[in-house]
């Protein structure tokens, strides 16, 4: 597309109208005015009704909230089931994209097809088939007593645990792709001549692909460790009332309490965190790039 | 037929264009010859109508062109990547621009059948882009031009991306093809062999400013400016003081032979036209080889001189009788130093 | 290939199916205890077919999908190009572009709560479809960009050399040469919208739920095995989907 400055005639600023305004329009009153509105709630307070009252002025007692050790239990447990998640993500993603890389050409496809395939499915689905798997007349329970290798089922639904495993599921598909992706890319070259150089497959790995690929594990582990972190569904419906994480917090905060301030409060400390994700990878990314 | 007035076009702080003027006759086929950066692409763009100068003025056939918005501006652009409308055919490709013009299907027809012929890819008619060779895709853009009969088409580095063996033929039909629809061409390149085979005329444009306008045979006896004498061509530049009783004193070196004359200035000697000396007495300069380059039919000699910071270059036919290394007197006759003039602004 | 390095790819493959396949066994299953079989039976895909919940959820869905695809494409496509021809050193802009598919969904969703409560606007299919062009934009956005990226930047310049006018090259040469990348996006967010659930739970209006809203409805208050079918259903519509994308893509491919 022509790039260039001043061009001969032409109603510049018409076409610029034309091909920008309406997106740019669209975007600023359906995403930047809300979020500028969520902003601005946070330092009122709510009305008695559900709302906000802001005759009563501002305030910084929603902030103040946030320490509440209820709540920030909430948000220290979020970050750690994101961490725990994004982590066995990682320990499962990494290998299993390094088998696909190693698979010949045709398979490699099918191979990635098929990883991705299950995340086509209604999320919400894929989630209750875990239910039915760990709920103690489950499948999973159902074999062990089965196989008689337990007496009484184990709890294994509505526990932390099984809220890691749902994000897990849902999440693990976003992991292998850019790794694979990144794996994909390291110059084959270099593993030969590391291989010449006398390395076994075992040192050339840790050596080489390693190091080369992290950028894209920087990507996998922001796909993975976003979503979770803000999820409402998985903790909902496998979690039960136990495991509450920040997404259920804020969804009961702008449904059922309708503390509309204080449920924006909790969206920025998410977006918080997000900002701060962001930047260190960008940060890491920088610092990995000279190679 | 095309007037270009001073003009200028400066982006940021680089001066693409500084005052150019040109003056391009009916049927010409001119070239704008130059290194990357000096500017010729910048005028070529803005003759198309995708570039505004900042000043100057630019006239067709006596009428300001640049009022003129591009899409209506009676001149086309051959791109150099041909720009080829990868979801039309050939046909459509071609006739996309008659289209525009509203005429009738029939002569739509007609004329594109008749192009085609004229550069010989009526077969190919019905086929893709991508299906072509470069040659072959050359020739659509070509045709995609020529078509609409504009008072001047442009050609932005016509044969670069070809092969050596495909240039050397795109070299001729480009030629054969402006004679045969006498249209103006104008051929913008950096390859000095090309502009002096193509063109009639050439403008030797560096940073933005027009150096020499002549003939290629002009060009190449009489350079104006050291720039233009070792870009056109391979030159031997000598910087000296003429004496009256002929020859130029170059310091540190000697007196070389030269035209007689009174000023300090530069002396262009074309290889071709150095040989080595028969013996010392007919000898200008002593020197050692240092590298031989075979080109088949003539050899390029390089020979260090004491005192001069670059070698000196002379071409014999066939190979060379001397290795690399040896000592050699070289000579030539003092008409064929070229006193290169200096004007105002060419250094 | 050693067999050790291919277990992680069979582990995570038994890790993915084993749910798929429990789901797909159970729709099939007479009894409706997913806990235990009771012979082979297509009795629940019939009571499938006569939910009517179901069958409405799924003509809302459509309907927004089919909207908000439309709305985000013609958007999408324009904000593109006009990123390409007038923003192409900004960072602001394109980044703006972007943000809706970096938010975390629950944010944009209770922004966009919050914004039709300042405009007392009623909730219905109409805000979801809203809400979900918001985030298709920033795709097809992405997506015709990258395509832009790829294609050569003089073929709008030589339709103008040649005589046509600012729309005729748009219509002409500009929209289809960008044709795949605008066909992967309208793709992508149609695909996107379909199962989306976050954002159409908050911005949807208590009579018009979307397939995703009735789904959770089903799985939090009562779970019927439908359930499976249903999810056998979209599993062979997907995996239909994605075979015919790939198809897509390798025609697309010789432009």
């Amino acid at each position: 597309m022509a790039r260039r400055g001043k061009t001969a005639g032409g109603p510049h600023v018409r076409a610029r109208l034309v091909l920008l305004g309406p997106g740019l329009s669209y975007l600023a009153v359906l995403l930047l005015l809300p979020l500028a509105l969520l902003i601005g709630y946070t330092v009122f307070r709510r009305g008695r009704f559900g709302g906000i009252a802001y005759e009563d002025g501002s305030t910084g007692e929603n902030f103040a909230r946030i320490t509440d050790p209820l709540y920030a239990d909430v948000l220290t447990g979020s970050l750690r089931i994101a961490a725990v998640t994004t982590l066995l993500a990682l320990l499962l993603g990494y290998p299993t994209a390094y088998a696909i890389s190693r698979l010949p050409g045709r398979w490699r496809t099918v191979a990635l097809v098929l990883v991705v395939l299950p995340f086509w499915t209604n999320f919400l689905i894929r989630t209750y088939a875990w239910i039915v798997l760990l709920s103690s007349r489950g499948v999973v329970n159902s074999a062990l007593t089965g196989m008689g290798l337990i007496d009484r089922p184990l709890k294994l639904l509505y526990t932390e645990p099984a809220v890691v495993l749902g994000l897990l599921y849902a999440y693990l598909p976003l992991m292998v792709l850019p790794l694979y992706s990144a794996i994909e890319r390291v110059d084959p070259r270099l593993l030969e001549a590391s291989a010449d150089l006398g390395a076994r497959p075992a040192r050339t790995f840790w050596s080489v692909t390693l190091p080369h690929t992290l950028p894209g594990v920087l990507t996998g582990c922001v796909f993975v460790f976003v979503p979770s972190l803000g999820n409402f569904v998985v903790p909902e419906l496998l979690g039960g009332g136990h495991t509450v994480m920040v997404g259920n917090l804020i969804r009961d905060q702008f449904l059922t309490a309708r503390d509309w301030p204080f449920g924006s409060v909790l969206a920025l400390a998410l977006m918080a965190f997000l900002v701060l994700l962001l930047m260190a990878q960008a940060w890491a990314g920088r610092r990995l790039g000279g190679r | 037929m095309i007037r270009i007035h001073a003009v200028t076009r400066r982006f940021g702080e680089v001066t693409a264009l500084d005052g150019v003027s040109l003056e391009i006759e009916e049927g010409e086929f001119f070239a704008l010859l130059g290194p990357s950066g000096c500017g010729k692409t910048t005028l070529l763009r803005v003759l198309a109508g995708f570039e505004a100068p900042d000043s100057g003025t630019v006239a067709l056939d006596g009428q300001d062109l640049l009022g003129v918005p591009a899409h209506r501006r009676p001149v086309n652009l051959m791109f150099q990547s041909y720009a080829l409308f990868p979801h039309m055919n050939v046909e459509k490709n071609i006739a996309y621009g008659l289209a525009r013009e509203g005429l009738a299907r029939a002569e739509i027809g007609e004329r594109v059948a008749a192009v085609l012929a004229t550069v010989g890819l009526t077969a190919q008619a019905r086929r893709r882009p991508h299906q072509l060779s470069g040659g072959q895709r050359q020739r659509v853009a070509l045709a995609r031009a020529i078509v609409k009969r504009p008072r001047v088409l442009l050609l932005d580095e016509p044969l670069s991306a070809l092969d050596k063996q495909v240039r050397a033929e795109m070299q001729l039909e480009l030629k054969r093809l402006q004679h045969q629809v006498g249209i103006t061409f104008l051929v913008v390149t950096h390859d000095q062999e090309e502009a002096m085979s193509l063109a009639d005329r050439i403008a030797v444009l560096d940073r933005g400013r027009v150096q020499q306008v002549d003939t290629p045979v002009d060009l190449y006896r009489h350079p104006r400016g050291r720039f233009v004498a070792g870009f056109v061509g391979a030159n031997n530049v000598f910087s000296g003081r003429l004496l009256p009783s002929g020859g130029l004193d170059v310091p540190g070196v000697g007196v070389l032979p030269a035209p007689a004359g009174d000023t300090a200035g530069l002396v262009g000697v074309r290889p071709e036209s150095i040989r080595l000396a028969a013996g010392d007495a007919d000898a200008s300069l002593h020197g050692a080889v240092v590298d031989i380059s075979y080109f088949g039919g003539s050899s390029r000699i390089a020979v260090t001189i004491p005192g001069l910071d670059r070698p000196v270059l002379l071409t014999v036919p066939g190979p060379a009788t001397v290795t690399s290394g040896a000592r050699v007197a070289l000579s030539w006759d003092p008409e064929s130093a070229v006193l290169i003039e200096t004007t105002g602004d060419t250094p | 290939m050693r067999r050790a390095t291919l277990l992680p790819l069979w582990l995570t493959y038994v890790f993915l199916y084993t749910p798929v396949v429990v789901l797909v066994v159970m729709s099939f299953n007479r009894s409706d205890s997913p806990y235990e079989w009771s012979g082979f039976s297509t009795a629940w895909y019939g009571t499938l077919a006569g939910d009517d919940e179901v069958l409405r959820g799924l003509a809302n869905t459509l309907i927004v999908a089919a909207g908000a695809t439309a709305l985000s494409t013609v958007l999408g496509t324009l904000l593109a190009v006009g990123l390409a021809r007038h923003a192409s050193r900004s960072r602001l802009l394109p980044a703006l572009s972007v943000l809706p598919a970096v938010l975390p969904d629950i944010v944009l969703a209770i922004g966009l709560l919050a914004f039709y409560s300042l405009v007392s606007a009623t909730l219905g299919l109409h805000s979801v479809l809203l809400a979900h062009t918001v985030f298709g934009l920033a795709f097809v956005t992405a997506v015709v960009r990258t395509r832009i990226a790829h294609v050569d930047p003089s073929l709008e310049e030589a339709s103008r050399d040649l005589g046509a006018g600012e729309a005729t090259t748009f219509l002409r040469i500009t929209l289809p040469t960008l044709a795949p990348g605008i066909v992967a996006g309208a793709l992508l967010t149609f695909t996107l919208s379909l199962d989306e659930f976050v954002i159409a739970f908050f911005t949807a209006g208590p009579k018009d739920p979307t397939l995703p809203i009735v789904i959770y409805s089903m799985i939090r208050f009562g779970v019927t095995p439908e359930i499976n079918a249903l999810a056998t259903l979209l599993l062979a519509v997907s995996f239909t989907m994605v075979i015919a994308a790939q198809r897509v893509s390798r025609l697309t491919e010789a432009l």
